[in-house]
C-alpha cells in the first residue's frame, strides 16, 4: 500500500512540471492561436466566435469553416511585419553580442576574485532587480535626453559641445537592452568560468601558451555553454521586447514587440496581432531547440 | 639496456666538484600566509640527471616543482637554471614542462590533441607534429585512444595522457608530479623503465616526484629526502638507504630497528650502551664522542635470527618471537625482547625448510655484526 502510494507521488512529482508546462504555456498558445484564426469584429473580444459551443452543432461547423490562415498570409503581404520581424532580429543579434561583450569581462572578474568576495560580487549583479525594470528604463531617459545627466557630464568634461541625440535612436535601444539583460548574459557565464579548473590554464602556460592564447584556446572553449546559455537568455526575451524600444527608441526604431502592442491596442486587431505573436513563436522556436541541445550535450560532457 | 646500465654507473658530476650544477635553489623560502611550505631549502641537479623528490604528504615537493615551473614566486631566495635567475620569468618561456598532480588534461580536446598542445604552441610542421604524438601514444599505450575525451578514459589512462603531454616537447627539463601513482603495479614498472630509457636517450633533466620509495630507488640518480619543506638528505639510492643522514631518512626510506643509547667508546671499534645495559660493538661511531646519545640502526636484513646465540655473533639480543610474515621470498620475523621492544629481522627463505622454523612464541637470538648498523647522531 505504502509503495502504490509513493509510486503515485513519484508519479505525481513528474507530472507537475508537465501540468505546469499545459496549464500555463499549451494553453495560452492554443487560445492565442485560435484567435489568430478568427477575424476582427465589432464585439467583446473584438473578433469571431471559434470553437464556441454557444450556437449549438451547426454553428460550431460554421465557426470552424470561417476558420483561415488569412490573418498570416497578411503578415506576409505587408512590409511591415516582415521588416519588423528582420529588424527585431538584427537588434537583437547586435544587443546579444554588445551583452556578450559587456558581461564576459564582468563573469570572468567575478569568477577569478577572491572566493571570499564573490557572494557580495553576485548580489551586485543581481541587485537591479530589486527595482522595477519599468522604473530603470525610465532612469534612462534621465540619462540620454539631450539635456540629460550624459549630456551634461560630457558637457562639463569639455568633450562636445552640442548634446548628443541618443534618446530616440537604435542606440539607446541597444544601451537598454545591454543594461536590462546584462545579469542574464552574466550569471550563466559567472557559473561556467567559476567552475573552470585554473590548473588547465597553468598547463597551457606550462606548454608554451601565453595567458592571452590560452585564454581563446582554454577559457573561452570550455565556458561556450555558458556563452551559449547566456546569449540565448538576451537573444530570446531581446526578439520580443517592448518596452525598452517604445520608451527608448522612440516611433522611427521598429521592433516586433511594439508593432504587436500596436496592433493589439490601438488597431483592436486580435487576430492578426495573435499570428504576429504565433509567428514569433515559430521564429524562437529555432534558437530554442539549439539551446536545448547545447545544455544537453554540455551537461554529457561534465558527467 | 646493457649500455645504459654501465653509463649510469659512472654517471656522478654531483661527486664532480668542477661540474657545473644546471638547476640551483639558493636558500628559497616559500610561505602560504604565515605556513612555510619550503623552508630555506638550497639543492643543486645537474644535467641529465635524473633526480626523484621522496616525502611524506604535505612536505612541500610539489611546491617545489611549482616554484621551478614558475607558478609559484619564492617568498626568498633564488632559483637558478642553466645559470639564468629563473625570477620574473613566466612558465610559458621556461625550457620546463610539468606534469600536473592533478593531470590537468583539457578537457574540451582529445588524447591526441592534449598531447599536440604543446607542439602546436611551439610551430612544430603538422606530420612531426602526428609523427610525435604517434610515438608518445605507443609510449603510454594509449594509440586506441587517441580520439577519445578525457572524459572517457580510466584514471590510469587520464594520467599517461598527461605524462604523454608533458613529455611530448622534450623540455630541457621534466617535471613529473607523481607521474606514476594511478598505474597498477605491472604497468607502473614497465612504464618506470621506459621513462629510464627515454630520459637517457633524449638527454633530458628529470625531477620527479613520488611517494613511492621503491619507484624513486629504482630511476633515480639521486633522491633527496624532504620533510616540513627541508630536505634532510640528498644521496643516491644506495646512500640513502646504507648510510641515512638521520633516524627519518633512515624510517622513511624502507624499515629500520634503531636503538637508543650512549656511546661509550668513540671512533672506530666504537661501544654503544643501550637504555636496557646491553653494549653494542659498532665498527664505526663516525663523529659520535663518547658520551653522546646516538641511534644505532639496523636494516631488517640484516639481522640474523636463531634458536642459539651464535658463537661469532659480536651483538646478540634474545627474546620471544612475536609475529611471523611469511612473504615466499622471505620471512619477516618481529621478536619482542624482554624489555618489551620489538625487533624486525628478515630471512631470505633461501632453501626449502619447513620444518624446524622458528614459530611463534619460540624463544629466539637475533644477531648482527659490528659493520651492519649506522650510528646517527640526530
Ligand atoms: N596555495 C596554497 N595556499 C596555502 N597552502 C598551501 C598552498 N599550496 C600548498 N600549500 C601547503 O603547503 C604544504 C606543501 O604542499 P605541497 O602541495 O607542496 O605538498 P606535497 O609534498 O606535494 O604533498 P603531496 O605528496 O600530498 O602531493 C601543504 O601543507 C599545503 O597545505
Ligand atoms: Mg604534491
Amino acid at each position: 500500500m505504502a509503495r502504490l502510494f509513493s509510486m503515485i507521488g513519484s508519479r505525481f512529482v513528474i507530472a507537475v512540471p508537465y501540468l505546469w508546462l499545459l496549464v500555463f504555456f499549451l494553453v495560452p498558445f492554443f487560445i492565442v492561436f485560435k484567435i489568430s484564426l478568427s477575424q476582427t469584429a465589432i464585439a467583446m473580444p473584438p473578433y469571431l466566435p471559434v470553437f464556441g459551443l454557444e450556437e449549438g452543432g451547426s454553428g460550431f461547423v460554421r465557426n470552424l469553416r470561417d476558420l483561415s490562415f488569412e490573418n498570416y498570409l497578411w503578415l506576409f503581404e505587408d512590409a511591415l511585419y516582415v521588416n519588423a520581424y528582420l529588424s527585431s532580429l538584427v537588434i537583437a543579434a547586435v544587443s546579444t553580442l554588445l551583452t556578450l561583450l559587456v558581461g564576459y569581462p564582468i563573469a570572468y572578474g567575478m569568477a577569478r576574485a577572491p572566493a571570499g568576495l564573490r557572494p557580495l560580487l553576485l548580489m551586485l549583479v543581481i541587485l537591479p532587480f530589486w527595482t522595477s525594470f519599468l522604473i530603470r528604463v525610465y532612469a534612462w531617459i534621465g540619462i540620454l535626453k539631450p539635456e540629460g545627466l550624459l549630456n551634461q557630464f560630457l558637457a562639463f568634461l569639455g568633450i562636445i559641445d552640442q548634446p548628443l541625440v541618443i534618446l530616440n535612436t537604435t542606440s539607446a535601444v541597444y544601451i537598454g537592452i545591454v543594461y536590462s539583460y546584462l545579469p542574464f548574459m552574466v550569471l550563466p557565464l559567472y557559473a561556467a568560468l567559476e567552475k573552470m579548473d585554473y590548473s588547465l590554464i597553468e598547463a597551457a602556460q606550462d606548454l608554451g601558451c601565453p595567458p592571452l592564447a590560452a585564454f581563446w584556446k582554454i577559457t573561452f572553449p570550455l565556458s561556450l555553454p555558458g556563452v551559449v546559455a547566456g546569449c540565448m537568455l538576451v537573444f530570446i526575451p531581446a526578439v520580443g521586447e517592448f518596452v525598452i524600444p517604445d520608451l527608448l527608441g522612440g516611433s522611427r526604431t521598429l521592433m516586433i514587440g511594439k508593432t504587436l502592442w500596436d496592433e493589439f491596442f490601438f488597431n483592436r486587431d486580435w487576430p492578426v496581432s495573435s499570428a504576429v505573436a504565433v509567428v514569433l513563436l515559430l521564429i524562437l522556436v529555432v534558437p530554442i531547440a539549439y539551446f536545448q541541445r547545447a545544455q544537453a550535450r554540455a551537461r554529457e560532457q561534465e558527467s | 639496456m646493457a649500455s645504459l646500465g654501465s653509463t649510469r654507473r659512472t654517471f656522478a658530476p654531483w661527486a664532480d666538484p668542477t661540474a657545473k650544477p644546471y638547476i640551483r635553489f639558493e636558500n628559497v623560502t616559500k610561505r602560504f600566509g604565515d605556513f612555510t611550505a619550503v623552508d630555506d631549502l638550497s639543492l643543486t641537479i645537474y644535467e641529465r640527471e635524473f633526480f626523484a623528490l621522496l616525502g611524506a604528504s604535505g612536505c612541500g615537493k610539489t611546491t617545489l616543482l611549482r616554484m621551478l615551473g614558475g607558478f609559484e614566486q619564492p617568498t626568498s631566495g633564488r632559483i637558478f637554471l642553466d645559470g639564468q635567475d629563473m625570477k620574473g620569468i613566466p612558465p610559458y618561456r621556461r625550457p620546463v614542462n610539468m606534469m600536473f598532480q592533478s593531470y590537468a588534461l583539457f578537457p574540451h580536446m582529445t588524447v591526441e590533441a592534449n598531447i599536440a598542445f604543446g607542439l602546436k604552441q611551439d610551430g612544430m610542421p603538422k606530420p612531426q607534429i602526428a609523427e610525435r604524438v604517434a610515438r608518445m601514444l605507443k609510449l603510454v599505450k594509449l594509440e586506441p585512444f587517441a580520439k577519445r575525451k578525457p572524459h572517457q578514459l580510466s584514471g590510469g589512462q587520464r594520467q599517461r595522457v598527461a605524462l604523454a603531454r608533458s613529455l611530448a616537447k622534450r623540455p630541457k627539463v621534466l617535471l613529473l608530479d607523481e607521474p606514476l601513482g594511478a598505474l597498477d603495479k605491472k604497468l607502473r614498472e614497465e612504464t618506470q623503465f621506459e621513462l629510464m630509457d627515454l630520459q637517457y636517450e633524449l638527454g633530458l633533466t628529470f625531477v620527479v616526484v613520488t611517494h613511492d620509495q621503491e619507484e624513486a630507488m629504482t630511476m633515480a640518480d639521486r633522491i633527496a629526502i624532504m620533510d616540513k619543506g627541508k630536505v634532510l638528505q640528498v644521496a643516491t639510492p644506495a646512500e640513502v638507504y646504507e648510510a641515512p643522514s638521520c633516524r627519518f631518512v633512515a624510517d622513511f626510506v624502507g624499515s629500520i630497528n634503531t636503538f637508543e643509547g650512549s656511546v661509550t667508546r668513540a671512533g672506530s671499534a666504537a661501544c654503544i650502551r643501550d637504555r636496557s645495559g646491553a653494549e653494542f660493538r659498532v665498527a664505526d661511531a663516525g663523529a659520535a664522542a663518547a658520551g653522546d646519545t646516538v641511534w644505532l640502526a639496523v636494516r631488517p636484513e640484516k639481522l640474523r635470527v636463531s634458536r642459539e646465540r651464535p658463537a661469532d655473533a659480536e651483538n646478540a639480543l634474545d627474546g620471544e618471537v612475536w609475529d611471523i610474515a611469511y612473504l615466499g621470498d622471505m620471512t619477516v620475523y618481529n621478536v619482542k625482547l624482554d624489555d618489551g621492544r620489538i625487533v624486525k629481522a628478515s630471512t631470505i627463505n633461501s632453501i626449502r625448510r619447513l620444518e624446524d622454523a622458528l614459530t611463534w612464541h619460540d624463544r629466539a637470538w637475533v644477531s648482527f655484526s659490528a659493520d651492519a648498523g649506522v650510528v646517527l647522531t640526530r
